[in-house]
């Protein structure tokens, strides 16, 4: 959770000095659902994470470097440039899936993951991330009933953080909760404390038992709050006056399990300030080597559609110029960054 | 008159319809409280209330149905996609309840499908697509892709008054950087209908969009350095297209480049070049060229979509071929 936040944090002063390309996605407030969670699932396990879950990648085997260069559009970020922010995967060995920006879409696809777990006889797990507003979409519907069907391993997570964009839950359900929507599919629903990390893990691990068990999907609800907007440029302007401030004050997920760390654990501060030196430590070697790093080459944006042609052609007016522009056809400072 | 940007001459247009019909409404996420990811709908919750400013939950298929049944009943819903990029997510609405209404049960369906669309602002694979193309094949939609601030605001206030369904296609890079002076009184542009932006002799440039821009400023280019007089045409509406204008300035010039920033392979310049071919050949002293992105999603690094995009100088080394030609 330290290492979600203070990595957030770097990410904040490089989005400042304008080293973040596109836009900066928090999840702040909501470490606790994300860490606790993929702290439940084993590395063989396959996990697709939403925009707030560096936490649960980041637990999954993702790398501070790797993140760091992805937002900053780097030739060798785990996307080679052609994604951003956390948009990234690992299937081969880490095992998580990167999401597209489609919200909901990830649901079928992980079903579909699961399915083949249950196919193929492997005592594997799959576990997908949603927002309360991806629980609107056509496809999380679609995807959720075909995996309770099917009686996938699935592991689907709501994390209720309160507002998708600017729309608070409210305005996203009519339901008294998502958990409650388990029950018009047949699959079990639970509701848990999102910024307890203890009870998000144990909720999350009961889930992924029954799943290796092969007893099916369930679906899981943890309650959050997301305390800055939806990316970096949202000023919030349509969040009660004191809302956010009383989230971090009474409910922050690092200052309550630091509590019970020190009080029920017996940990010494000591401790968590060496905890907190080696997070700094390796946020500042990762950022050394992600700014280290080169930009792609331009003809490399013509790589990889295919298997086969391994490169698309360069178009008859480039002639054999590798490059479109020289430097940039742009005046400086005219190109805003994107913060969509 | 004062000059406004590209984007809020939209807002007007929709402010304006709004108060002249009751029947106008607005639908989407994001669009009333917050006044939209890009803020067009900026203001207008405070002014028309609630019921006229509609935020959804993330239901692209629902609330583009929802207003399909409202304009059955008489209203006239605009419906905002948050990017045009999630407009695929309601491609089952619009193509197969939308656009087949009034044909196959006599349905009318006035409904505008708004949203910001197109590249060059590092938005990566899913915040900077022209999916115009994946429309233009389906009758029973218009579509209109406005690139001045005055057609912007022409054009929405006649798609929302047409009586069928037209998809908005609006360039977010154009939203701040292109303002103009709006025309007085109640500013429609026919949709259909093409302009020429900028008058030439040797070559003509059929473009929409953004590539407008940078198209005019080829041609700048192009009569600076090499003495090549472009003539510009800007479609406004792909869907229905202006067929008259794109024959005149074939006939006129004899050398065509179709410019546009959605990929090459089947794009609209494909059927552009095919009507072409039909209707003008023997005019033709040069084969109808292409500049338009590489067929490969739009990547996010800087160096890699400036690479994909046609860029000012692909137009002029295009229009040099043509007129060497």
């Amino acid at each position: 959770m330290r290492l979600t936040r203070s990595l957030e944090e770097r990410l904040v002063n490089l989005y400042r000095q304008t080293k973040v390309v596109g836009g900066l996605f928090r999840s702040l407030g909501q470490e606790a659902c994300a860490v606790g969670s993929a702290f439940a699932l084993e590395r063989r396990d396959v996990m697709s994470p939403l925009i707030r879950n560096l936490g649960s990648m980041l637990v999954k085997g993702a790398t501070p470097v790797e993140v760091l260069k992805q937002y900053m559009a780097k030739g060798d970020s785990p996307t080679r440039g052609r994604e951003l922010n956390i948009h990234f995967g690992d299937l081969t060995d880490r095992n998580f899936v990167g999401q597209i920006s489609h919200l909901g879409d990830m649901v079928p696809v992980l079903a579909g993951i699961a399915l083949s777990f249950k196919l193929r006889r492997e005592p594997r797990v799959g576990l997908v991330y949603v927002g309360d507003g991806a629980t609107s979409t056509g496809a999380f519907h679609e995807g959720i009933n075909f995996a309770a069907v099917q009686r996938a391993p699935l592991v689907v997570v709501v994390e209720n953080n309160g507002y998708a964009y600017s729309t608070p839950t409210a305005n996203q359900t009519a339901a008294e909760s998502f958990a409650a929507k388990g029950a018009g599919y047949g699959i079990p629903g639970v509701r848990a404390d999102g910024n307890d990390v203890l009870e998000v893990y144990g909720t999350t691990r009961t889930a992924v038992a029954r799943a290796r068990r092969g007893e099916g999907t369930s679906l899981l609800e943890f309650m959050t709050y997301r305390r800055k907007g939806h990316a970096e440029h949202d000023n919030q302007s349509y969040v009660p006056a004191g809302e956010g401030e009383r989230w971090a004050a009474e409910n922050d997920p690092l200052d309550r399990y630091a509590a019970r760390l020190l009080g029920e654990f017996g940990c010494e501060e000591t401790e968590l300030a060496t905890i907190d030196a080696a997070v700094l430590a390796e946020i500042e070697a990762a950022t050394d080597a992600a700014e280290a790093s080169g930009f792609p080459e331009p003809s490399e944006a013509l790589r990889g559609v295919y298997a086969d042609p391994a490169a698309m052609p360069s178009l008859w007016y480039r002639g054999d110029k590798r490059a479109a522009v020289d430097k940039s056809e742009r005046a400086a400072g005219a190109w805003g960054t994107f913060d969509g | 008159m004062a000059e406004i940007t590209y984007l809020e001459a939209i807002r007007e247009a929709l402010a304006e319809e709004m108060a002249r019909d009751p029947q106008v409404f607005l639908i989407g996420e994001d669009i009333g409280a917050y006044g939209g990811a890009f803020k067009v709908t900026d203001g207008l919750l405070a002014r028309f209330g609630p019921d006229r400013v509609i935020d959804t939950p993330i239901s692209e298929t629902g609330f583009v149905g929802a207003a399909a049944g409202a304009a059955h009943m008489g209203m006239r819903p605009v419906v905002e996609m948050q990017f045009i990029d999630f407009i695929s997510c309601a491609y089952d609405m619009l193509t197969n309840y939308v656009a087949t209404a009034r044909y196959r049960a006599f349905l009318p369906c006035p409904m505008v499908v708004r949203g910001p669309s197109g590249g060059y602002v590092r938005g990566g694979p899913f915040h900077s697509q022209n999916p115009e193309a994946a429309f233009l094949h389906t009758p029973g939609l218009k579509i209109v892709y406005p690139a001045t601030a005055e057609d912007a605001k022409g054009l929405m206030k006649a798609a929302i008054r047409d009586d069928d369904p037209v998809l908005f296609f609006e360039h977010k890079y154009l939203y701040r950087r292109i303002k103009g002076v709006m025309p007085p009184g109640d500013h429609i542009v026919p949709i259909g209908k093409a302009r020429t932006a900028r008058a030439g002799t040797d070559v003509s440039i059929i473009t929409y969009a953004a590539t407008v821009w940078k198209s005019l400023e080829a041609a700048e280019i192009l009569a600076a350095e090499h003495g090549i007089s472009v003539e510009v045409i800007d479609l406004r509406s792909l869907l229905p297209m202006d067929d008259e204008a794109i024959s005149a300035t074939v006939r006129k010039t004899n050398r065509v480049l179709i410019v546009h920033e959605d990929t090459v392979t089947g794009g609209i310049a494909g059927e552009i070049t095919a009507r072409i071919n039909e209707t003008c050949f023997e005019w033709l002293d040069a084969p109808v060229r292409r500049v338009a992105a590489h067929d490969v999603p739009l990547p996010y690094a800087p160096a890699l979509e400036d690479f994909v995009l046609p860029q000012t100088a692909d137009i002029v080394h295009a229009v040099r071929w043509l007129a060497a030609y």
